[in-house]
């Protein structure tokens, strides 16, 4: 295997209490710290150690978005990825929009792995990697907990809701993300120095002459419904009673 | 007319039960016509549960040894093949929904909704995005075929007494063999099923080891309970991922919750919004559990959860 493509996605951090803004029109971005999505650094992590191992020469990290999301990409090369690319546009994409121009990258670049996180944490979609080998017509390991590479094949166990899967693909393949993957490396300042110095191309998704397609654009955004504050019980007797008068219990 | 399609999740043996919460949903849309189909290597009994769940209209079973396990790569041009003349796909946002769904909608070409929660017209949907913190409304324009996942836990299964006609149909699609089942572990137990169960006992970081993890098992066993966890208490080992509630792991709406030496970070709180009644039991009185619980005990959990299971087995 010779290139690995990983997406990176400019999203909120995970520690961010997200709020709707006032106008319903979306959410409070003003001043808000943007992360690499969680699940997209445990992806870049794995395609790092499978490049580590000798198994890939090449990795590249991707991002589709607003200029900003260069500081993403920044972290994923300072993290050890070997050159970027920025797909540009002021639009909120949709998951189809993002795969087909995924796909794009993968038929230019010839890539034979790529590894998307599972969802992201603004979006929660948890559609992209799926899309993108539907269009590929590849095969697509998603919520992956551990990936063993086999020459042009690759066994991965999947977290499913009733405990752990294993299938086997065949390379070119999709594998998605799952928390328990790995745990990503943290930068260090040397590296972001060198990072620097990597290559980092631009694209305007103008340019890259896609229809990505219509859009399912929200019409409104609401908070939801919060649970309020119960009461707090003096020990486990009054507890075992509050539940019992409930019928709970 | 609208005319929904559900995808089965089975296991070879009987339907999941997330699928009667996808019928539910689905006759949320007003005169539409429902219709289960089940793709399995044999898929009898399936397709008689499927048949027998009330608001179906009729049952499409797609037998193929190809459809022995569910592998999205195998059904999703099944399922696109089948699609002419619905307008709506919806599949449970479980893993096996979450897998074939999107896959299927790109096979489509078209965008996929993730987890419905509420239904405000045939083509107006409400869905949660960054864990739950906002509620956004979709529309979906005229002409486009929707393809979605169903939030189970915004839903109640439809009853059963229905008697659905179940109709075998053969597909021409060409199925690819470049993905291939090995196996699954699959978590066993006695004890009710994290996603259905009426009770849920959770245990977090703070139980500190697998073997800590048994006071939670116990408890829960007395008050007949399933049993959940955090991600931090699953990270540690203490119990298997399967059992991982919240954001990332499984959604759940349970009549009673108990969450035991859980902090509350908002990953987790996402994953209890629809419980009925959610007990904290923490020692520290500033965790942000207790701002969502109905009961809160400050208590160091290694006297008062050995103490509860007491009480309630007496
Ligand atoms: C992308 C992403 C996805 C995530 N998805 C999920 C998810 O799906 N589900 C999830 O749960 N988390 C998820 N998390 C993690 C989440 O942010 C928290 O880190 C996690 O929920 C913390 O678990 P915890 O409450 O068990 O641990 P902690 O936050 O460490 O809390 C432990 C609690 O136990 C209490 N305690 C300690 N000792 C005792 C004692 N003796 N008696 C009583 N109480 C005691 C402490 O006061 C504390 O409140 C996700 C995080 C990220 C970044
Ligand atoms: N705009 C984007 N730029 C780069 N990668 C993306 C983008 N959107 C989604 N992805 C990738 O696809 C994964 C799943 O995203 P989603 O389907 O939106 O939940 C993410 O974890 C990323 O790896």
């Amino acid at each position: 295997m010779k290139k690995i493509l990983v997406g990176l996605k400019r999203a909120v951090d995970y520690n961010v209490r997200v709020r709707v803004n006032s106008s319903g029109t979306g959410v409070e971005t003003e001043g808000v710290k943007m992360s690499i999505n969680p699940f997209d650094e445990i992806a870049l992590e794995e395609a790092l150690r499978i490049k580590e191992a000798g198994n890939a020469e090449e990795i590249i990290v991707v991002s589709v978005g607003v200029p900003e999301a260069q500081q993403q990409l920044r972290t994923g090369l300072a993290m050890g990825a070997d050159r970027a690319i920025l797909v540009t546009t002021d639009e909120q994409l949709q998951p189809l929009a993002v795969a087909k121009i995924l796909r794009e990258l993968v038929n230019r670049e010839s890539i034979d792995l790529v590894i998307l996180g599972k969802q992201t944490i603004d979006g929660d979609n948890n559609q992209t990697g799926q899309m993108l080998a539907g269009l590929w017509g590849r095969p697509q390991a998603t919520f992956a907990s551990k990936v063993e590479l086999d020459g042009a094949t690759a066994k991965v166990t999947r977290e499913v809701d009733a405990g752990l899967e294993t299938i086997e693909i065949d390379l070119p393949a999709v594998i998605t993300a799952d928390l328990r993957l790995n745990e990503p490396r943290y930068v260090k300042l040397p590296d972001i120095m060198k990072a620097k110095k990597k290559p980092l191309d631009e694209i305007a998704l103008a340019d890259l002459g896609i229809d990505v397609g219509q859009s399912l654009a929200p019409s409104a955004y609401a908070p939801p419904e919060e649970r309020s504050r119960g009461v707090m019980v003096g020990g486990v007797a009054e507890l075992v009673e509050a539940l019992k008068g409930k019928g709970l219990l | 007319m609208p005319k929904v399609l559900i995808i089965a999740e089975h296991d070879g043996e009987s339907l999941n039960p997330s699928i009667p919460k996808c019928v539910s949903c689905a006759r949320e849309i007003d005169g539409a016509t429902i219709e289960i189909a089940v793709f399995a290597k044999s898929g009898d009994a399936v397709a008689a549960e499927a048949a027998a769940v009330e608001g179906v209209n009729r049952v499409l079973m797609v037998e193929n040894d190809a459809n022995a396990h569910a592998l999205a790569a195998v059904l999703a041009p099944q399922v696109a093949a089948l699609a002419d003349g619905y307008t709506h796909i919806f599949g449970p946002s479980t893993t096996f929904g979450k897998d074939l769904m999107p896959r299927v909608a790109a096979l489509l070409d078209v965008n996929q909704l993730s987890d419905i929660m509420e239904v405000l017209g045939p083509r107006s949907f409400k869905r949660p995005i960054y864990a739950g913190n906002a509620i956004i409304t979709v529309d979906v324009p005229d002409g486009i075929m929707i393809v979605a996942t169903v939030r189970t836990a915004s839903y109640q299964a439809a009853g059963i007494g229905g008697s659905a006609a179940i109709e075998k149909v053969a597909i021409d699609a060409e199925l690819p063999s470049h993905t291939r089942f090995v196996g699954v572990q699959i978590g066993k137990s006695d004890r009710p099923d994290l996603q259905t169960a009426a009770k849920v006992v959770s245990g977090g970081r703070a139980l500190g080891s697998s073997e800590n993890f048994e006071i939670i098992f116990k408890l829960a066993d007395a008050i007949g309970a399933a049993v959940g966890a955090s991600r931090a208490a699953v990270d540690a080992g203490y119990v298997p991922n399967e059992l991982q509630v919240g954001q990332t792991g499984k959604i759940i709406a349970p009549d009673l919750y108990v969450a035991i030496g859980i902090s509350g970070a908002i990953q987790h709180l996402t994953g209890i919004k629809d419980a009925g009644t959610i007990v904290a039991i923490n020692k520290d009185e500033e965790a942000p559990i207790f701002e969502v619980a109905d009961f809160g005990l400050v208590a160091d959990l290694f006297k008062a959860v050995p103490e509860m299971t007491e009480t309630v087995s007496k």
